[in-house]
């Protein structure tokens, strides 16, 4: 495996990952979030040339990648959704949401829809319980679903429309793009969106109301 | 509402309190003025007199953690923020870290200045992009403004803080499992003594802390202590975010002084959704013993918690109705410490498979009323017997439910199946059917 798979200008931000650490090996994960964002997941390719760069061997490397469900071992679709099954969500609809988008695309966990454009997994849960049923999407939030609401961001999304995040920015990334975003580039994006949504402020409102200060 | 409070939520509403501009002009970063004019050991004394106790899980006093860090050593030292917030109910740092990303920032300048660390890392969960952008874009701001890199704000104070994202691993959240992931190996906890303080990252003398804890600090930097004890309780100081989720009208956070009762957070919330009354709640998180509606009444606070037979965690408050049922809550919450056992030791890895193959055939109404104490015996050798905290959080909701709700188990069995009709604890139940 040479570095011809990789261009210079890819190299260039591997040894900008490694360099943000004293210890070269700690950069291993943000190196596999980003060879996601060049592939749309972790390749045998990618794998090998970090060994390289890290004087790892490419079981390490592969025993890193194995442990951790965000990286994924085969392409995902352009926008991969996540439905979180733990009980608080579980319980509140996300059972019956991720039933209902696994009809309508036509996978089973980790599947791809046959046009490459969604996928979907169950995921645990996304620390967002006061918003409950939550979706995410390529890791951006959407708040407060339904099978309705999931079914429509399927469809949207399929015809390249998919509708924004709830509390993220002004228009959804495609997963590759938000991996680079996780290997620590940044997309200029942080400044779009809201600061908390409704739920948040719940305790500041209450306060603010009752003129109490 | 006299109870409420407004310190680490008081920007939230205004819509650029995550950049630098809006935070600086609301008073941020005045606390580390303060704080770099004092010495680094009488900041740790002030954080050890306010009494301010870690926000993560297990209430460990702030203050004194830091003043385990050897001085004069001449090793690095390293602050490791846990931002990997994955709990099942804890829903806190992250609308934290996405409204007021520059509260954490200063406090942990101030914090890495008190402990003598040059190096700072905040460990993200990988699964919500906005955050770590906004957090990202904090930190960039932050070296523009030379608040982070050499000599801050002319104090001689050198620092470097690495962002890091995680990558979907729950048990990276416990701190030695974290330091070997923030190394680049799977996340796996590690033995101890050595703990973090002697021995953590890169076997450095490191300091892991909640980023509700580190956010907490420049408020009581700028107060002073008397103001951060006027609030909370004996032993329980201070002000905290509290999180309400499940069935009650308008879930979300609430900032208030620790002590104040469910009872009083729902009058907040509205109450449960109407129509219905509350059957069973986690105070912090799926890892806490589960309370039922007897327990309204017990001060959130770490004693108050502990002596009702749990614990306050994480403060997450996952309320559920009578609705729900407990065997398929239960049930959700063991598959998913199945799911992320690390693998390491075997009364874990094994015992929350047979965890989940117990619960799954009662759900079903197979078996006999012998297998509850089969369920029993099994957390019994699991709890305490594991390698790390991950497996008593395992055990804690199988114990708590079969202690306030053996009938209900018993109920599944007589039925031949679950009695419950999972469409009625939808949200959305109306328009399903
Ligand atoms: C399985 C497990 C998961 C944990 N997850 C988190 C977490 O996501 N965030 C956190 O701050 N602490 C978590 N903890 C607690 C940490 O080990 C540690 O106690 C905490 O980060 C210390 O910070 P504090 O003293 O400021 O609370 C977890 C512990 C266990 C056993
Ligand atoms: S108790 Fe579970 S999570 Fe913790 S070390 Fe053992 S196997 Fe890993």
């Amino acid at each position: 495996m040479s570095s011809a798979n990789f261009t210079s200008e890819q190299i260039t931000k591997m040894d900008q990952i490694i360099a943000r650490y004293p210890r070269s090996r700690s950069a291993v994960m943000p190196l596999l979030h980003y060879v996601q964002s060049i592939f749309g997941y972790v390749t045998d390719e990618g794998i090998e040339f970090i060994g390289k760069k890290l004087d790892l061997a490419t079981a390490e490397v592969n025993a890193v990648a194995s442990f951790y469900t965000q990286y994924k071992r085969k392409p995902v679709g352009e926008y991969h959704i996540g439905i979180c099954t733990n009980t608080l969500c579980a319980v509140m609809g996300g059972d019956a949401i991720y039933s209902a988008l696994k009809d309508q695309i036509g996978s089973e966990h980790d599947g791809v829809s046959a046009d490459g454009k969604v996928s979907l997994e169950h995921i645990e849960c996304n620390a967002a319980c006061d918003y409950a049923p939550v979706m995410m999407v390529n890791w951006e939030f959407y708040d407060n679903q339904t099978v309705e609401s999931a079914k429509e961001f399927v469809e949207k999304a399929r015809t390249g429309n998919p509708p924004a995040p709830t509390r993220g920015p002004k228009k959804l990334r495609t997963w590759k793009e938000n991996s680079e975003v996780l290997a620590g580039f940044s997309d200029g994006l942080a400044n779009e969106g809201i600061s908390a949504g409704k739920a948040s402020l719940l305790g500041l409102s209450k306060m603010k109301n009752s003129g109490n200060n | 509402m006299s109870k409420l409070v407004s310190v680490l939520t008081s920007n939230w509403e205004k819509s650029d309190s995550f950049t630098i501009s809006g935070y600086q002009r609301d008073g941020g970063y005045k606390a580390l003025e303060k704080a770099l004019k004092m010495k680094p050991d009488e900041v740790i004394q002030l954080v050890k007199d306010s009494g301010l106790r870690g926000r993560g899980g297990a209430g460990f006093p702030t203050g004194n953690k830091w003043g385990f860090i050897p001085q004069g050593d001449n090793k690095e030292h390293y602050l490791v923020v846990n931002a990997d917030e994955s709990e099942p109910g804890t829903c806190k740092d992250t609308p934290l870290l996405m409204a007021n990303p520059h509260v954490l920032i200063e406090g942990i300048i101030i914090a890495s200045y008190a402990i003598r660390a040059n190096h700072a890392f905040i460990y993200i969960r990988g699964e919500i992009v906005h955050v770590v952008r906004r957090v990202q874009q904090a930190i960039e701001d932050a070296y523009k403004t030379k608040l982070l890199g050499k000599n801050i704000l002319g104090s001689g104070f050198d620092l470097e803080l690495t962002l890091h994202a995680g990558a979907g691993a729950y048990i990276c959240g416990e701190e030695t499992a974290l330091l070997d992931s923030l190394e680049g190996f799977r996340g796996q906890p590690r033995l101890r003594p050595p703990f973090p303080a002697i021995a953590g990252l890169y076997a450095k003398p490191t300091v892991v802390n909640n980023v509700e804890s580190i956010a907490s600090v420049p408020a009581i930097i700028d107060n002073g202590v008397a103001w951060f004890t006027s609030m909370g309780t004996e032993k329980s100081k201070g002000f905290t975010l509290y999180s309400l989720s499940g069935h009650v009208k308008n879930p979300g956070q609430i900032e208030a002084p620790l002590g104040i009762t469910l009872r009083e957070l729902l009058e907040i919330a509205g109450g449960i959704r109407a129509g219905h009354k509350l059957k069973f709640w986690t105070p912090g998180g799926s890892s806490t013993p589960i309370f039922t509606d007897q327990h309204l009444d017990i001060p959130l606070d770490y004693e108050g918690v502990a002596a009702a037979g749990s614990m306050l965690g994480t403060k997450a408050l996952q309320i559920f109705d009578e609705t729900t049922c407990i065997v398929r809550a239960v049930l959700r919450w063991t598959e998913f410490y199945k799911h992320e056992s690390c693998g390491k030791c075997t009364p874990c890895r094994e015992g929350t498979w047979w965890l989940v193959q117990a619960l799954a055939d009662l759900e079903a109404g197979r078996g006999s009323e012998a297998d509850l104490d089969k369920l029993l015996d099994l957390c019994d050798n699991i709890a305490g017997r594991s390698f790390c905290a991950l497996a008593d959080g395992a055990a804690a909701p199988i114990i708590s439910s079969l202690k306030y709700f053996r009938a209900e188990y018993l109920q599944h069995l007589q039925n031949g199946g679950c009695p419950f009709d999972p469409v009625a604890a939808t949200l959305f139940q109306g328009s399903l059917t």
